[in-house]
């Protein structure tokens, strides 16, 4: 078989590349061009609220030289888990982009939109016949947990991204995607090896940061070839090296030997990593073992109410020795006041310089000397979360600790106004595996020309 | 026996969510050398692990080395998911310090 190769123009769309990094990509003659463009990294605000991470200025300064770039070379574009988690609205915006460039750039070509957002009374009836499992360590799935979640999308393996390409799309543009499955859908529906295809797009998913520096702001290039595949920055300043990529291998996965994903599992067990050039590195004896089973990964995120953090500093070294005792006194405080109001919140204290990145993870929480706090309060409006947090902020400024000799005010704010509407909180309340007889029907494929 | 800082051993020690609900932790040692001496002294177990993060084992997924990348890993249950009340780390990237602390023993040869 011809040697295939795929264009990874950046770790995730919108977080930019070199110009020149991408075109002397597209020299070497790619085969398509993918892009991840999401992820559950920054938390589940994004998926729950249905917006994006990215900013959409920096979309559309990526879109203009991918699209451009693809047109004039006649390549297809595959675009994964648009507007960052893959939720309808997330698609719509980023299809909005694409069509403000198409108009603006007079292109005109075929786009194929893939849904991934599910209806919550079919997640319902499959819960309920027992086809979805947790995936350790998440809890079991309730109906309530399905029906408070605002959005819930589910991880599309290369079968919908087939479809499209088949149907004759330009672009595609998927919502919440396995992320090597637009790299590999491409390679897989040619026949090349599944195993290599998916463990090359493991790598190119991430653009450049399995290369020496590694960066997710620039361009990398997978080639497969007969026995395997390889891997390229496309920066001179960069370059792969057997431990940049295999290392790449393990990042923000459980096990480095077993990757499961749509359909089945990467095995990793049997791989070879070799120096191909003094910037390229070749790999072999990926494979991929599919399920008796076909499962896909559900994800979903619910409101838990609204926001408002207050930040602080604290430099006497009196309070300092007793901050846990006057937090669990102002915590106390805080309760007693509005006890007959029957408010629900939470209440926590972030202490930067004792225990605040760690939290209870921290194996030494010992104060610096002096401390920043974070008053977070959260409730179920956001007057309510504005009250908690003002009335905890007040009590511990002028709180009367024992041996307390700095009587003007215990807590340093660096703003005024000390205290910051944060808005709508969400929590992830689903990642489970949601047992599939047809990809097709669970991703339906929307060809549009624009 | 002699001891050696972990840190002149690994070029890379990180930690990650590995999904909204697992903390992963990397430790990529600089050459074959630095990860045998690791592996023969076991120095990455339970043990250490639940001692350092100061959970209970059975808050340990794993810990699997990947020789290819001269890699250990463990992955341990996050003590919250990612973003809910209390988080004190969205993405996980900073709880990998206690790691810094490890000391590898060796017989000298």
């Amino acid at each position: 078989m011809d040697n295939y190769r795929v264009l990874s123009p950046t770790a995730i769309l919108g977080y930019g590349f070199p110009k020149e990094s991408f075109y002397e990509g597209l020299k070497r003659d790619p085969d398509i061009i993918a892009v991840d463009a999401g992820s559950t990294d920054p938390g589940p605000y994004y998926l729950g609220a249905g917006v994006s991470f990215t900013d959409g200025n920096a979309v559309k300064r990526d879109l203009e030289i991918i699209i451009g770039g693809a047109l004039e070379h006649q390549i297809p574009v595959l675009i994964g888990t648009a507007g960052g988690c893959g939720a309808n609205s997330h698609l719509q915006w980023n299809l909005n982009i694409i069509k403000h460039l198409a108009k603006e750039k007079n292109w005109n070509f075929k786009i194929a939109v893939i849904s991934s957002e599910l209806d919550k009374d079919y997640l319902l009836q499959q819960l309920e016949k027992g086809k979805i499992v947790p995936l350790h360590p998440a809890p079991e799935l309730t109906p309530s947990d399905i029906l408070t979640s605002t959005n819930i999308v589910a991880q599309m393996g290369v079968e919908p991204l087939i479809k499209a390409l088949n149907d004759g799309a330009q672009v595609v543009l998927a919502g919440r995607c396995y992320d090597p499955a637009v790299f590999a859908a491409d390679a897989i529906r040619k026949g090349y090896d599944p195993g290599l295809a998916i463990h090359m797009g493991k790598i190119l998913e991430c653009g450049a940061i399995a290369a020496e520096p590694g960066s997710g702001s620039d361009s990398a290039l997978g080639t497969l070839v007969n026995d395997g595949f390889i891997v390229e920055p496309l920066n001179p300043k960069r370059r792969c090296t057997v431990t940049s990529v295999a290392a790449h291998t393990l990042y923000e996965k459980t096990n480095p030997l077993e990757l499961p994903g749509p359909g089945g599992v990467l095995s990793l067990a049997e791989t070879q990593f070799h120096k191909h050039s003094d910037t390229a590195v070749k790999v072999s004896g990926s494979k991929f073992i599919p399920t008796d089973k076909y499962y896909v990964k559900l994800e979903g995120a619910k409101k838990v109410g609204y926001r408002t953090i207050s930040i602080a500093g604290c430099r006497d070294p009196i309070m300092i020795s007793q901050i846990d005792n006057i937090i669990n006194e102002v915590r106390k405080t805080v309760a007693d006041n509005f006890s007959s109001q029957g408010y629900e919140y939470n209440l926590q204290f972030h202490v930067y310089g004792k225990n605040g990145v760690m939290g209870p993870l921290e194996p030494t929480p010992e104060c610096g000397h002096e401390l920043g706090i974070i008053i977070d309060a959260v409730a179920q409006n956001q007057d309510i979360a504005n009250t908690i947090c003002s009335f905890a902020r007040s009590t511990m400024l002028h709180f009367g600790y024992p041996g307390r000799i700095a009587t003007a005010g215990n807590l340093a704010f660096p703003y005024s106004p000390s205290d910051f509407k944060a808005g709508e909180v969400y929590e992830f309340s689903l990642y489970h595996l949601l047992e599939v007889e047809d990809q097709l029907k669970l991703f339906p494929v929307k060809i549009l020309e624009v | 026996m002699k001891e050696v800082p972990i840190t002149e051993l690994a070029k890379v020690i990180r930690s990650k969510n590995s999904g909204p609900y697992e903390l992963t932790l990397d430790i990529i040692f600089k050459d074959q050398e630095g990860y045998r001496l690791a592996m023969q002294s076991n120095i990455i177990n339970e043990d250490t692990i639940a001692n350092l993060y100061k959970i209970n084992k059975e808050q340990i997924i794993n810990i699997v080395p990947f020789p290819q990348a001269l890699a250990i890993k463990a992955t341990i249950v996050r003590t919250r998911s990612s973003g809910a009340l209390g988080e004190t780390d969205v993405y996980g990237a900073q709880q990998h310090a206690p790691l810094l602390k490890l000391k590898v023993p060796y017989y000298e040869k």
